[in-house]
């Protein structure tokens, strides 16, 4: 198939960007769209030219490396008919011909490195706050000695899906990563291990989470539409609810 | 500043006291309706009920004319809370949202959402308009400012078309921002648990925004129509 890509280039993190067209010609629909941006890359290293950074690593839609915003919408969501990475979307889902726009997330948290690669690390300010147990080191513990719940242990689960793309703030009108937050924070505090932390983790991470400069909630629902591993929107109202009851706590 | 101080002061605590200032808002408006739709039961009802409100609620307890005041502070408080927070909200979107794309698409936003901080914004002009006719009686189209008689102040108000138009718009203006705004009001405070909560709180918004929209321009409609004069 042929298709034409408008891409966003732009040298470094304070240059001034701009979307540059490119054309391809034998474009096979069981790429994925990972493979066709190694097709334009190759085509432009060929041609003596400076290829597209991005970014990507497992492609098999399990690491949250990679993340572009494709057609306008996160991780091209719109395109695809289920629920995927950008390393997961396949060309079949474009039409031969199609016009194909590839952005970065952009995000005030999210600047932009070099092309389509964005520096995601705010994400991490937000898990070192607290998004993990704290855990003498030693052999690992029986798994029954600490038994959860099914359905706690599942909407856990769910939660612990997110693999931490950053999709759900490229596609916030607010630039906000509240979901990302909520999955962390639904995540642990389902399960008897994210117990004793409970309240101090919710204050501490949404602290680095507006500290780092992520806009608010506004409850518009762009996020859990556009995630790849549909972490549900309801996390943030359990985020919510765990926040406003952590409030009267003192730890 | 601390943890403590700095979830005090989140974005999360934010939303939640203009959820309440929000509710507490959509309440009133509730009540206003109601007392609008006295116009039905002719202009002794409605004078007796307006007067009531305004010089003999909450008496004894309160001395004459007390409450009224009391209530307008708590109400303008609200306001002033709702709007600051959404002031603090907005100025963190700007920051938070970047570079605009090239091309976006928007799938789950609704029209009222888009809107949401725009008409919150217009809705403070339109209020203060409609203070200036009916409370302070600084403009008067149509009629003439009676305290004794509110009654004929609303209906010789409405027999002018373009107030009766300016209020259709006002009117939905304020349903599109209630229609958003009960929904996430909802959400922040975490009564969102579940795919049919969501659909339950949507749907009550719809619910609670047509309410409002009827309810209010049922009376000034019969008016200008001629219904009832
Ligand atoms: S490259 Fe790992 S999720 Fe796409």
């Amino acid at each position: 198939m042929k298709i034409t890509l408008k891409v966003w280039r732009q040298a470094n993190k304070d240059a001034k960007g701009s979307m540059k067209t490119y054309r391809l010609d034998d474009v096979s629909e069981d790429m994925s769209f990972l493979e066709m941006l190694d097709m334009l890359n190759e085509d432009l290293t060929t041609k003596g030219g400076e290829p597209v950074a991005f970014d990507s690593d497992c492609r098999e839609g399990i690491c949250g490396m990679c993340g572009v915003v494709i057609k306008g919408s996160a991780h091209g969501r719109y395109e695809s008919p289920i629920a995927t990475t950008t390393c997961q979307l396949h060309m079949r889902y474009f039409a031969d011909g199609a016009v194909i726009e590839v952005e970065p997330w952009r995000a005030g948290a999210f600047p932009v490195v070099k092309d389509l690669v964005v520096d995601r690390s705010a994400f991490d300010r937000i898990i070192q706050a607290g998004g993990f147990i704290s855990a003498n080191t030693g052999s690992a513990p029986e798994a029954h000695s600490t038994p959860a719940p099914k359905h706690l242990a599942d909407r856990a689960f769910d939660n612990a899906c997110c693999i931490g793309c950053g999709a759900c703030v490229a596609a916030c009108p607010n630039g906000s990563g509240m979901l990302f937050t909520a999955a962390k924070i639904t995540h642990l505090a389902n399960l008897p291990q994210g117990q004793p932390e409970r309240h101090s983790r919710v204050k501490a991470m949404v602290a680095a989470h507006d500290g780092v400069g992520f806009g608010g909630c506004q409850n518009v629902g762009e996020c859990a539409a556009v995630c790849p591993k549909k972490v549900p929107l309801e996390s943030i109202a359990q985020l919510n609810r765990d926040l406003f009851a952590s409030l009267f706590k003192s730890v | 500043m601390s943890v403590q101080q700095k979830a005090v002061r989140s974005t999360v605590v934010k939303k939640a006291i203009m959820a309440l200032t929000g509710l507490v808002l959509v309440g009133f408006l509730l009540m206003h309706m109601f007392g609008n739709l006295k116009v039905f039961a002719g202009p002794a009802e409605y004078n007796h009920y307006a007067l009531w409100l305004k010089q003999d609620l909450l008496y004894p307890i309160l001395p004459h004319g007390w409450f009224i005041w009391l209530f307008r502070i708590f109400l303008i408080l609200c306001v002033v809370l709702h709007l600051y927070c959404a002031l603090r909200l907005t100025q963190a979107s700007l920051r938070g949202r970047g570079t605009p794309y090239v091309r976006r698409k928007r799938k789950e936003q609704t029209f009222s959402v888009r809107w949401l901080r725009w008409f919150g914004l217009l809705l403070i002009a339109l209020i203060s308009f409609h203070i200036l006719m009916f409370t302070t009686g600084t403009f008067t189209p149509g009629f003439e400012y009676q305290f004794e008689d509110p009654y004929s102040m609303y209906v010789g108000a409405f027999q002018v078309w373009w107030v009766f138009a300016a209020y259709g718009v006002f009117m939905l203006l304020v349903c599109f921002h209630l229609r958003h705004g009960f929904w996430s009001a909802f959400t922040t405070l975490g009564a969102n648990v579940g795919p049919s909560s969501r659909l339950t709180l949507n749907l009550l918004a719809y619910f609670f925004a047509a309410l409002l929209f009827v309810g209010f321009l049922l009376p000034a409609t019969a008016v200008f129509l001629g219904w009832v004069i």
